[in-house]
């Protein structure tokens, strides 16, 4: 059963979102501030956050940060719809993906799934490419012998690139068979993504070598 | 179309009316002095012309013999000189063709009254002056009684009249001087009046304009200056009226943005306690089930609702962002469809790829709202029709329908316009297609409603192909 921890601040939404997604098969516990959750994140180690941005104390954008620092937790944002300003501000801030509130349990679910999902791997053995090397069924990634430490979405990205090397995938596609979005996927998600995943496998992450970005399309892996 | 003889602008007419009335005054000073000038001229010559004829004859009277001969008559007539006349009873001395000119009547005139009479004549195309006299015999108690002798003198006033051409002439040049100055001072009296009206002008053109900062300085104390005080007035009144709508305007959009912003906390819960409440209705008693059903529904009613009216409070104040990117709109349309489970109710014409760039989640919005108001008000067949040229691209929703009233048509595109009093629960917000026009004119593009000619609602949305991010 994933462990979810749902941070969020008004406490009948708190209450009504627990109830639902623990009929979805979730065992939800809940923060009302941002300092509780990052207290109950370290006590009880979630499998995913459930993050609302508007939180009283420090706000969900920071909350986002200190996950992310903390480790490799996935993070899903509760965002108000056409607010650009959160989606970009959430994923920046390293978010695996984002709801629009008021969110729908049966969508949160689909989303948690298909971000839980990201952690199981392809399974057909090591791949190696000059200096990187990706254990797909360990899901281990190393740079130069020493461990890089990538959060499932980045790892689910890396897979999904590396499977094909030199092959073009849109980033519509990469949305479908990363995020498990519909065809109105967000290709923020994409774009930000690649800058965290190039940030920590490139030695330039201005010219990268493996994540290449082919103008107008998309990206592909390699050729290295 | 007839020609104005009065021309229109200000400045033209000022200096017209200028003019006149300078030549004019100018023309009537002189005509008038040179009038009285050359009726004097004309009557000192006159007067000289007279008493030279009439000392001459009182000169030469004396010596005469009488009864005169016609010797004497020769020697009085040369003693007055040339053109001159002189008869005695049958006995006449005529020197000069111009003694022909002599009238009856001012021999008529010299017999009646027995002395010096004058007569102006024009003969010849010239001015003449005719002098008659009677010589008079002077008795020695003192009596004086006509001789009978009459002295006529015939002489040219061309001279005087010439004078007087000459002081026509110069009071005519006098008034042409007058004229460039009158000019002149037209042009700087039109100036100062002029300079003034124009910065109204200005200021008037910068008001309408949507300046409401724009005032004249008044100058002066006189009408012109009272008239931009007045403007200055009403522009202050104007803004202050301007701001007071605005601040009202702002406030009532910033209630809707407020009041939506806070009906969506309640419904994030009521999003999620409805779908724990959906899942057990098969196990609730008939009246129980229907309404958690009710509820379910309107709570997603009301989401929506929520979501158009935060829509529309974002496109009221401005902060709607297009997020452009390159989008195959044939393709798109189709995923709109396949996704609502429309693909199978709806035809649809489209060509294999046409890229544009667009915000997609905006065109989808357009789209899913055009096709489902479609099949909720039209009837089938409902068309849906994909086309490209070089400027831009048209979707094309149709049904087969009786199409809009033409009452109908000029509001479709109003917030909560509804068609139909009795239709009033219709499953939309009554904002869909207030959303769709807004997120066709973000794209630069246009959404326009008519009736297609065998009937039928058609809706038609063009974007243009060239647009810039934005």
């Amino acid at each position: 059963m994933p462990a979810i921890l749902l941070i969020e601040d008004d406490p009948l939404v708190r209450r009504g979102l627990q109830l639902a997604l623990s009929r979805h098969g979730h065992d939800v516990r809940t923060a009302d501030t941002g300092e509780d959750g990052l207290a109950e994140l370290r006590s009880s180690m979630p499998d995913l956050v459930v993050l609302d941005l508007m939180l009283p104390g420090i706000d969900g954008f920071e909350v986002c940060r200190r996950i992310r620092a903390a480790g490799e937790i996935p993070v899903i944002i509760l965002t108000a719809r056409g607010d650009d300003f959160d989606v970009v501000g959430g994923l920046e801030a390293g978010a695996d993906d984002y709801v629009v509130k008021p969110a729908r349990p049966t969508v949160l679910d689909a989303r948690i799934r298909a971000v839980l999902r990201r952690s199981t791997g392809a399974s057909d053995g090591v791949r190696v490419h000059r200096d990187l090397r990706i254990d797909t069924t360990a899901l281990t990634v190393s740079l130069h012998g020493r461990p890089v430490t990538l959060t499932p979405t980045e790892l689910r990205l890396l897979l999904t690139l590396s499977a094909a090397p030199g092959r073009v995938f849109t980033r519509q596609r990469l949305l479908e068979e990363v995020w498990e979005h519909d065809y109105l996927g967000d290709s923020r998600l994409v774009d930000n993504c690649v800058q965290r995943l190039r940030a920590k496998i490139e030695a330039d992450p201005a010219t990268p070598a493996y994540v290449q970005t082919v103008r107008g399309f998309g990206y592909r892996f390699g050729p290295v | 179309m007839t020609r104005r003889l009065w021309p229109r602008g200000l400045r033209a007419r000022l200096v017209v009316a200028f003019v006149l009335v300078t030549v004019l005054g100018a023309a009537a000073a002189a005509w008038s002095s040179a009038g009285s000038a050359s009726t004097a001229l004309v009557a000192s010559a006159q007067r000289r012309l007279t008493e030279t004829i009439a000392g001459q004859i009182r000169a030469i009277t004396p010596q005469l013999a009488y009864p005169p001969d016609q010797g004497t008559l020769d020697r009085l007539r040369a003693a007055v000189g040339p053109n001159t006349l002189v008869t005695y009873r049958n006995l006449r001395s005529a020197d000069g063709a111009g003694t022909g000119l002599v009238t009856d009547a001012l021999r008529t005139a010299v017999r009646a009254r027995n002395r010096l009479v004058t007569q102006r004549i024009t003969a010849n195309g010239r001015p003449w002056l005719l002098v008659g006299a009677p010589i008079m015999i002077t008795a020695s108690d003192g009596g004086r009684t006509p001789s009978g002798i009459e002295v006529y003198a015939v002489r040219d006033l061309s001279g005087v009249e010439r004078q007087v051409d000459g002081l026509a002439r110069s009071a005519a040049g006098t008034a042409a001087l007058a004229l460039p100055l009158a000019m002149l001072l037209a042009l700087l009296a039109a100036g100062s009046v002029l300079r003034p009206v124009r910065e109204l002008r200005d200021t008037a053109r910068r008001l309408a304009a949507g300046d409401l900062d724009a005032r004249s300085p008044p100058q002066g104390a006189d009408e012109l200056a009272e008239l931009t005080v007045t403007i200055n007035e009403m522009a202050a009144s104007v803004q202050a009226s301007m701001a007071v709508m605005r601040r009202m305007q702002a406030d009532a959009r910033r209630f809707a943005a407020d009041v939506s912003h806070e009906l969506r906390t309640p419904l994030s819960t009521l999003t999620a306690v409805v779908e724990v409440l959906a899942t057990v209705t098969d196990e609730m008693e008939p009246d129980a089930r229907e309404s958690a059903q009710l509820a379910i529904t309107e709570t997603h009613r009301l989401v929506r609702l929520v979501e158009d009216l935060m829509e529309v409070s974002r496109f009221d104040a401005g902060t709607v962002r297009l997020r452009v990117e390159e989008t195959d709109v044939a393709r798109a349309v189709r995923d709109c469809l396949r996704t609502r489970g429309w693909l199978d109710r709806v035809d649809l014409v489209a060509p294999e790829e046409i890229l544009l760039r667009v915000d997609r989640r905006r065109l989808d919005v357009i789209v899913a709202n055009l096709v489902g108001n479609a099949l909720r008000h039209g009837e089938p067949p409902v068309r849906v029709h994909v086309s490209a040229s070089r400027e831009q691209v048209r979707i094309e929703v149709t049904d087969g329908g009786p199409g809009l009233p033409e009452r109908v048509l000029p509001h479709v595109f109003d917030r909560f316009y509804k068609a139909d009093a009795a239709r009033t629960r219709t499953p939309g917000s009554g904002l869909g297609l207030a959303i769709a026009l807004e997120n066709a004119r973000l794209h630069g593009g246009d959404l326009t409603a008519g009736n297609a000619d065998g009937g039928g609602a058609r809706f038609v949305l063009e974007l243009p192909r060239d647009l810039e991010d934005r």
